[in-house]
């Protein structure tokens, strides 16, 4: 039940928002941060939960449309959790960005925001395979009035691009939604969209490689990963701060948790013969975009760039499959979750100030806004992977456990800490190193981080080196539950193996 | 008091933390208090620890703080491990580290951003001392990227000048290309041993590895990709003579108490590993010869006073890692010790000398400076005795025992000990070079400036002159640490000619840099005259132009496939779809034209078309 309350506080939030916009423009945003904290509120309640057993929490299972045999089953474990939290976080902060930078439409800016808000949180808790589509949409429309209403020179043209991508490779995983359905209808003479009904299917392997593709793609599209990750940086160059936050933090999350949950578990024997590719594919976005980061001017493009590049470690622990490269993959998806989103609020904070994205026109800003200097000090510092944040927990587990799985991808990928640090550093000397440059752009407004950006970017920074220092109270929420995967797909995998 | 050894690195960490909160806000007095206070805390507890470990006669001791991450059987704790060779580095890191902050509160006082400087240079002695202090290879690479981000920090400190940043990334990439090879290590040594704690770790490599497995090769081979990167050995030097480009203290930290030793540490650290694997050990000795020699033969080629130093570190380290290869452990880590303090010394009084003649480098503007900087040329003089091992100061001692370890060693000792007085007889050249050219002859420029040194700047500076003369006589307790497998110095039959030879050659290098710098005898400009020599110089003078060889092979083609690819050829693939969907929706609009005749012939062209598929099929 509390996660029917979770979602329908965002909900019903977001058309409070917008309602209340009628009153006084500035209540939407009192409206939306006020919903987003009782939701994570409500989900304190979750943490710290029994997980031992099975690992669910909490589940509910209603009968929604019998016939075809679609439920609403919501249901979180510790790594839904774990999402949650980081999602209603996010949201906090996506709010705060959004407070003073959004000052049209408020009302139906912040409905969007919410329901965005709300999808993920679906996604990250249906259990029931025609529900989590039903969610997956749900978190893209809202993104997509976002960016084409409120965003940059360029928004159509990214919003449509976004659009594309995203529902295209949703079809691909409607498609094989049902034909995992009608697959278990054959087995068992009766339809079931559930996902532990769906779990036992057992499917031929030649059409299995087919089925688990289609999901595949939609979820490394979300990730991105190499090759379909061209959306992306024309999402985020485009988006306001507030979408970009979410794109970055939560969105590109919850390809990544698909993949833990639906893509791998389904089709175990289709995965492992698909690893090497998928492992490979994550090995050459990390590489791959990296460089073309480097050769990035504008800002937002930039760090968008790697942001494909440390989704890659997610997809190549996910797909390495083990205790260590799954941990691994949690771990970076929660600190890149931070890190990348400080660095778009960075970015955007500085478009908002000095009404550009490129850094030819930047330089020295250290002298003139120390204070924000410093915070994208920290945060390059994080996305490169220093040891002590939490960025590096991630990376560092997800190579480790990669090792045991391919030597030489994990090698190659390793290359990926070095590519890190050279355009990492290289943003940092060209905005705010070298001579104080004002020529270029009127800089009256160039003010340093005010109080309450500090207190976000803060309380950010604080996650970090939390994640980086005692980085246990984040595994052992998801410990259970990929523990489970792993035990799960084992024994699927022995299971058929025997019957060979 | 032992088990309060997390107290070292935490007083440093509690002076950065300090520092940075505060933003600049506190007035100078206050932050040269805390920032040397800091250290001088740690050196204290250091110290203390150091007395009651060492009293009590244990081998080594376990300080558990917390379980750092712990999945499946991967559980690295922060965990802080003492022995014999703990103690001396941290000895070491706390005592020069903090006579050189105390030189710092004095030298930066001028300058604006004092606090950032401060906070950075206690990170980096934090970091250096959780690197020595940790039980684990992971705590120790936390400790060892935090040196490396340190160093970026304090090379590019002067932000404004472009140039001081390329130094600071160039120094911190290519040691993070060192560190990768490191990091893939760590993962070889967990998924072949399950444990990263380093004593667990060195004990299944015995009993699991035979002596020249491949494993052990490899892993070896990869700890050592990370200790050339931090120790600035060939093939990765070329960061550490750029990276004077911050203030001169920073050069002092860098090159004596931290950074550029964190290599040879744990070459020493792991030495089980590299006598599991006797060719990369062997690989070690001759890396540390080609080094010493390179770096010296550039040492006297180079003008800028802070240049000079920096290849005499690369040489010395060298020495260390010549010392590694042969076996010579404590050896290694004396050297690493003494040529902390004469290091130290040589760096600070470098800086007293650019800090009163105005930020002058060049020695050849200099000249005659020794009545006008008397400080500054008795902390040279003694300096450059103990770097160009003058018998009985301190160099002397640690460089004889290296250089006795090489030659006893079987097969290539004879070579690697006369490459090794070779490079002995190259430091006397360049380190008096510098002596006579600065501090001798006639003053050329800069006659008026007096030498600035205050209580905080002299101190330290007359600290390290006794440091560097009589250091030698410390005798460091790493024998329990090394006591297997290593060269017992005492018992050896080598020659009195062979010890008058190393006594006599750096004396020879004395001598000729005199005849060359002190009376002309010899002329410089007459050797300059021949092109060979000439070509020579100008190759040694670029570092053998590796920095060259470098831009050439990895800097360029890097930025030019970049560039290339700036709007990412992917995206092109998908524009291009855009684009054949937009003709084709052209073409198919063309066809709606609303004409009854047009409808009428498609409708019976396709009927034609579908009738003869069909009788043709």
């Amino acid at each position: 039940m509390i996660l029917v309350v979770l979602i329908s506080i965002l909900f019903l939030g977001g058309v409070l928002a917008w309602l209340s916009e009628g009153l006084d423009s500035r209540f939407p945003r009192v409206v939306a941060l006020t919903a987003v904290v009782i939701d994570l509120l409500v989900m304190m309640a979750l943490v710290g939960a029994d997980t031992e057993g099975a690992g669910w929490i909490v589940q509910l299972n209603a009968q929604w449309i019998p016939r075809f045999g679609i439920s609403f089953h919501l249901a979180a474990d510790g790594l839904s959790v774990l999402m949650m939290l980081l999602t209603a976080f996010l949201g906090i902060i996506a709010v705060g960005s959004a407070w003073d930078e959004i000052t049209e439409r408020t009302g139906f800016f912040y409905f969007n925001l919410l329901w965005t808000l709300a999808g993920v949180i679906g996604v990250f808790t249906a259990l029931d395979l025609f529900l989590f589509f039903f969610f997956w949409e749900v978190m893209l429309i809202p993104m997509y009035f976002i960016i084409a209403i409120w965003g940059h020179e360029n928004k159509n043209y990214a919003a449509m691009k976004f659009f594309i991508f995203t529902q295209v490779t949703g079809m691909l995983m409607l498609i094989s939604i049902l034909v995992l359905a009608y697959f278990h209808y054959i087995q068992f003479g009766w339809f079931s969209f559930d996902y532990f009904d769906l779990l036992k299917v057992n499917t031929s392997s030649a059409i299995e490689m087919w089925v688990m593709l289609g999901f595949f793609v939609a979820f490394s599209t979300k990730l991105p990963s190499f090759p379909f990750h061209s959306w992306l940086p024309d999402a985020h160059s485009q988006a306001p701060t507030a979408g970009s936050v979410l794109l970055a933090g939560v969105l590109l999350k919850t390809g990544a948790y698909g993949l833990i949950r639906f893509a791998v578990p389904l089709f175990p024997e289709a995965s492992m013969q698909f690893a090497p590719v998928a492992m490979t594919l994550a090995v050459i976005s990390i590489l791959y975009c990296a460089k073309v980061a480097f050769a990035q001017t504008d800002i937002k493009r930039l760090i968008a760039y790697t942001s494909v590049s440390h989704m890659g470690f997610v997809m190549l622990g996910i797909y390495a499959w083990n205790e260590q490269a799954l941990q691994g993959a949690v771990m970076t998806m929660l600190a890149h979750g931070l890190s990348a989103a400080a660095l778009f609020m960075l970015a955007g904070g500085l478009q908002h100030r000095i009404h550009t994205r490129d850094m030819d026109h930047m330089g020295g800003f250290w002298a003139k806004v120390p204070r924000l200097s410093f915070v994208a000090l920290f945060f390059s510092i994080a996305a490169l992977g220093m040891p002590g944040l939490g960025n590096f927990v991630g990376e560092f587990l997800v190579l480790l456990g990669a090792f045991q799985a391919s030597i030489g991808l994990t090698v190659a990928a390793a290359f990926g800490l070095i590519f890190a640090s050279v355009y990492s550093l290289w943003v940092i000397q060209k905005v705010f190193h070298g001579a104080y440059r004002n020529l270029d752009f009127d800089d009256t407004h160039l003010y340093d981080l005010s109080r309450r950006e500090m207190l976000y970017f803060g309380a950010m920074m604080i996650g970090l080196i939390w994640m980086g220092m005692y980085p246990q109270n984040f595994l052992d929420m998801s410990a259970a539950t990929l523990t489970n995967l792993l035990n799960e797909t084992e024994q699927l995998l022995f299971a058929q193996g025997s019957e060979l | 008091m032992q088990d309060l050894i997390w107290l070292l690195p935490t007083f440093p960490l509690l002076g950065f933390l300090s520092l940075v909160l505060t933003s600049g806000n506190l007035p100078k007095k206050v932050v040269g208090a805390i920032g040397a206070g800091s250290i001088g805390l740690s050196f204290l507890t250091a110290a203390m620890i150091a007395f009651q470990f060492l009293g009590s006669g244990e081998a080594h001791l376990v300080v558990e703080m917390w379980t750092w991450m712990a999945v499946g059987n991967f559980t690295p704790g922060f965990s802080f491990y003492l022995d014999g060779l703990a103690v001396v580095m941290m000895l070491i890191i706390t005592g020069v580290g903090f006579l050189i902050h105390l030189y710092s509160a004095g030298f930066m006082l001028e300058d604006p951003s004092y606090s950032r400087f401060f906070s950075y240079m206690n990170l980096f002695v934090a970091s250096m001392l959780v690197l020595v202090l940790a039980d684990n290879l992971l705590l120790l690479y936390l400790g060892w990227e935090g040196v490396g981000l340190c160093s970026y920090l304090l090379i590019g400190f002067w932000y404004e000048k472009p140039e001081n940043g390329y130094a600071a990334r160039k120094a911190f990439i290519t040691t993070r290309v060192g560190d990768t090879s490191m990091a893939i290590g760590l993962f070889l040594l967990f998924a072949e041993l399950g444990t990263l704690n380093i004593q667990e770790m060195l004990h299944a490599a015995e009993t699991q590895w035979a002596v020249g497995s491949g494993l052990a090769v490899a892993a070896s081979l990869l700890l050592l990709g990370g200790a050339v990167g931090k120790s600035a050995q060939l093939p990765l030097q070329t960061w550490l003579p750029d990276a004077m480009a911050g203030p001169t203290p920073i050069s002092a930290l860098i090159h004596a108490a931290t950074m550029v030793t964190a290599g040879v540490y744990l070459i020493a650290r792991t030495h089980v590993l590299f006598e599991l694997a006797p060719n990369v050990q062997l690989l070690v000795a001759w890396i540390g010869l080609i080094t010493l020699l390179m770096a010296g033969f550039t040492a006297m080629t180079q003008h800028d006073i802070k240049r000079i130093l920096a290849y005499s570190t690369i040489s010395q380290i060298g020495y260390m890692f010549l010392g590694l290869g042969v076996g010579a452990w404590s050896a290694s880590v004396f050297h690493l010790m003494t040529h902390a303090f004469f290091k130290a010394l040589l760096f600070l009084a470098a800086g007293t000398v650019i800090h009163s003649l105005h930020h002058e480098h060049n020695i050849f503007k200099m000249g005659g400076k020794r009545k006008q900087l008397p400080i500054a040329f008795a902390s040279f003089m003694i300096g450059s005795l103990a770097l160009a091992a003058f018998p009985f100061t301190s160099g002397y001692f640690s460089k004889d025992e290296i250089l006795i370890a090489a030659l006893e060693i079987q097969g290539p000792g004879m070579i690697l000990w006369l490459g090794g007085v070779l490079g002995a007889f190259l430091t006397g050249i360049y380190s008096f070079r510098l002596v006579f050219v600065v501090f001798f002859g006639e003053s050329k420029g800069h006659h008026e400036e007096k030498e600035v040194a205050g209580f905080s700047m002299s101190t330290p500076l007359i600290i390290l002159m006794v440091l560097a003369l009589f250091g030698g006589w410390i005798q460091i307790p790493v024998d329990a640490v090394f006591s297997h497998g290593e060269v017992h110095t005492e018992e050896h039959h080598i020659s009195g000619l062979m010890h008058a030879i190393m006594i006599i050659v750096p004396l020879l290098g004395i001598g000729v840099s005199y005849l060359f710098f002190m009376s002309k005898t010899f002329s410089v400009e007459k050797l300059m005259a021949n092109p060979l020599a000439k070509r020579l110089h100008g190759f040694w003078f670029s570092g053998w132009g590796m920095d060259a060889l470098y831009n050439f092979l990895f800097v360029r083609p890097f930025v030019f496939l970049a560039r290339v690819n700036k709007h990412d050829l992917i995206d092109s693939v998908y524009a291009l779809l855009v684009e054949i969907s937009r003709v084709v929706h052209v073409m198919m609009a063309r066809t709606q034209t609303g004409q009854l005749r047009w409808y009428a012939l498609s409708i019976g062209g396709g009927v034609v078309i579908l009738i003869t598929l069909g009788v043709v099929l």
